[in-house]
Order: structure tokens, then C-alpha cells, then sequence
């Protein structure tokens, strides 16, 4: 993954937990937009950060781990936002067997695909037993 | 989270699905459930409207997908209406553009389904 700017200043960091459940994307995706607009981003650039980062919600809540939660973690520089969304599944002991299938549905993959098109640097993971992560970061002006 | 989903019957046979609001994972079903009731019907060719939708997201794109799919069996197409530059841009992204007929007015979608 690229680094981010080395000059930049940590302004904060922000923790924020939902339900892994498709009504609760959305408030997601207006945090995120709440925390881009202390830093100096367009509203093209905010509107990107709330697609990516509800894209990986999205794909926390499709991949059908029966984590109960997901974790978004923004830390906020002076030239970028980092965000990093993971959810739980079998972290803690779970069997991997119980693993429901993933659902095949139309558009998927867009996801990820979008999230890199719109976002500076993207890392994920998706792993049945320890859960789905995804780091990535938008630079402000990029 | 709002999704307003609105069907009605053009003058010249085509059905135009006029949808309002933002389209995510959560309210993606609602719009899939009125494209498939339609095409369940027999209506193959749909106009759909997305002039007053804020936001989509790929299960929102994948729900558009399936619905072209299905038409298309059918020998008919799915035109869209769309003029806010943040949703057309997402087309652009996906190379939806190539995928889709969409227009800037409901008039000419539904011309070029004719």
C-alpha cells in the first residue's frame, strides 16, 4: 500500500461501531462525510469517501460472516483521511462451518472496484474465519 | 433513509419507474421489487428515472443490472434518465455508460426505446 504523505499532521482519530445491518450503512456514510468535511476536501472528494466507505460496509454485511458489528475507524491528517472498516466474524471462537453462504448477487464485485476507482489507496482482506478489513485512504486535492 | 419508488405507464408503452432518494443496500430491494413485479408482467421495455435519486451504490448498479438482464431475454432494454454528475459519474466508473441508454430527459429515453 502507498504511504500517506509523510509532512502531514494527525488532526484525530474517530471510532464509530454499527450494527452490521443494511439500514445502518447509511449512518456510516454520513459520519464519514461529517468528519471529510473538517478537512479540506471538495464535496466531489466527500462524495467519493461516503460511497467507498459505504461500499465496504456493504461488503462487511454481504459476505455473511455473522459478525454482529462493524468497526470504522477514521484517522484524520492534515492531507488525508484514513479509514479502516473490519468486522469480527469468528474472531472469537466461532466455528468456520457456520459460515452462511455467500450470496451471489448481480453487481457484485462493483464494490471493490468502485472503492479503488474513488479512493487513493485501498488494502482488504476477506477471510472466513478472522473477517472482512479494509484499509484505504483518500488524499485531500489528489 | 429514503427511497421513493414510482410506476406508472407512458403514453406509448413503455413503463417509466421513477425513483427518488438514495439507493443503497438497505433500499435497493424495495427498488428491485418494482422492476421485477413489472417485468413479471410482461413490460420489457422500462424507463427508469433516477433524476431525483442523491445517491446509488453498487447493490443499487447491480439492481439496474439484473433488471437490463432479464429485458433483454425478452428483446427488450432498460433506458435511464440521469443528470446529477456525482451518479453519472459512478456510470462512468463501472463503464455502466456502454451498458445503458441514458438521457438526459424522460423524452428521449423513451424515444429511443421506440
Amino acid at each position: 500500500m502507498n504511504q500517506p504523505d509523510t509532512g502531514s499532521e494527525h488532526l484525530g482519530t474517530v471510532e464509530l461501531r454499527i450494527p452490521s445491518k443494511p439500514e445502518w450503512v447509511a449512518v456510516a456514510r454520513l459520519a464519514v462525510a461529517a468528519i471529510a468535511n473538517r478537512l479540506p476536501f471538495s464535496v466531489e472528494e466527500i462524495e467519493d469517501l461516503k460511497l467507498a466507505i459505504a461500499e465496504a460496509c456493504t461488503i462487511c454485511i454481504q459476505q455473511a460472516g455473522g459478525s454482529e458489528s462493524i468497526d470504522i475507524t477514521c484517522e484524520a491528517a492534515t492531507t488525508h483521511l484514513r479509514v479502516e472498516v473490519r468486522d469480527h466474524r469468528y474472531r472469537e471462537g466461532a466455528e468456520a462451518s457456520k459460515r452462511p453462504p455467500v450470496v451471489a448477487v448481480e453487481g457484485e464485485g462493483l464494490g471493490i472496484f468502485l472503492i479503488q476507482a474513488l479512493m487513493d489507496t485501498l488494502d482488504y482482506s476477506v477471510d472466513p474465519h478472522l473477517g472482512t478489513e479494509l484499509l484505504m485512504t483518500k488524499r485531500v486535492g489528489a | 433513509m429514503d427511497i421513493k419508488v414510482h410506476v406508472r405507464e407512458s403514453e406509448d408503452d413503455a413503463y417509466v419507474v421513477e425513483l427518488g432518494g438514495e439507493i443503497d443496500v438497505y433500499t435497493s430491494p424495495k427498488v428491485k421489487d418494482a422492476i421485477t413485479e413489472l417485468i413479471d408482467q410482461g413490460h420489457y421495455n422500462l424507463v427508469i428515472n433516477l433524476e431525483k435519486v442523491r445517491y446509488i451504490d453498487s447493490t443499487g448498479l447491480g439492481v439496474l443490472i439484473g433488471g437490463l438482464k432479464r429485458v433483454r431475454e425478452h428483446g427488450g432494454t432498460v433506458n435511464l434518465v440521469c443528470t446529477n454528475p456525482q451518479i453519472k459519474k459512478i456510470f462512468d466508473i463501472t463503464g455502466l455508460v456502454k451498458i445503458f441508454g441514458i438521457f438526459d430527459d424522460e423524452a428521449g429515453a423513451k424515444k429511443a426505446l421506440a
